[in-house]
């Protein structure tokens, strides 16, 4: 009973990794790709992870309880890995596609701020150069 | 049984030669950030079931040291990618 019922999680699990991993080839740009592969293969690991516990059950504690606490540190690092990678994706300038409509990000008082950081980092060097020269 | 296991560690085989076509394709340096990520989160459902196939919990440990290196090599490059320092 238990055996069927993880082999079903690993199953469905396995389709959307490779449902994710299709977006991965498919799709045309940096960010469609992320929310893509990102969503579909968090949830996808998780299933099977999940899959691994029910099938294990008490008999193999220390696999199910390794499994349980992998499942929860995927669900935790893999959004926060992902969005770190978008923002820094957009602040390095990689273009979107022709067909995005709507870009909020571009005129929005968070991205003034980073730049404004940016080049106050950067003038110092500058003046010093200067007074070097 | 075996027949069902062997057909789904193959579809994660040919996920992973998917990544690794983006990660050798990919246009720009966060396209190849984001297939290492990817891969890495593959590579935790492959050795889980390895773990099951196998019932040796050992392997578990591995997937667990796994994920948390991607994780921290997935924020490293992206603070590499924004151009700040690492502390920041």
């Amino acid at each position: 009973m238990n055996d069927n019922i993880g082999a079903i999680l690993i199953g469905i699990g396995v389709i959307f990794d490779v449902l994710g991993c299709l977006g991965l080839v498919r799709l045309p740009d940096v960010y469609n790709r992320l929310q893509a592969a990102t969503k579909c293969v968090t949830l996808g690991t998780c299933l099977i992870l999940i899959g691994v516990v029910v099938s294990a059950g008490w008999d193999a504690e220390p696999l199910m309880i390794k499994s349980l606490l992998c499942a929860f540190f995927i669900m935790l690092t893999s959004p926060v890995g992902a969005h770190a990678l978008a923002r820094g994706a957009y602040r390095s300038g990689v273009k979107m596609c022709d067909a995005s409509v709507v870009d909020d990000y571009a005129g929005s008082e968070a991205l003034e701020q980073y730049n404004k950081e940016v080049t106050l980092k950067s003038q110092p060097a500058a003046i010093q150069e200067q007074q070097h020269a | 049984m075996m027949g069902i296991s062997s057909i789904i560690l193959f579809a994660l085989v040919l996920c992973a030669f998917m990544c690794l076509y983006r990660i050798g394709r990919g246009p720009s340096a966060p396209d190849r950030a984001m297939g290492i990520d990817i891969l890495g989160t593959l590579i935790v459902a492959f050795t889980a079931l390895i773990g099951l196939h196998t019932g040796k919990d050992w392997y578990l440990s591995i997937a667990l040291a796994w994920a948390l290196l991607s994780f921290i090599g997935a924020i490293a490059l992206a603070k590499y990618l924004e151009g700040r320092a690492y502390d920041e």
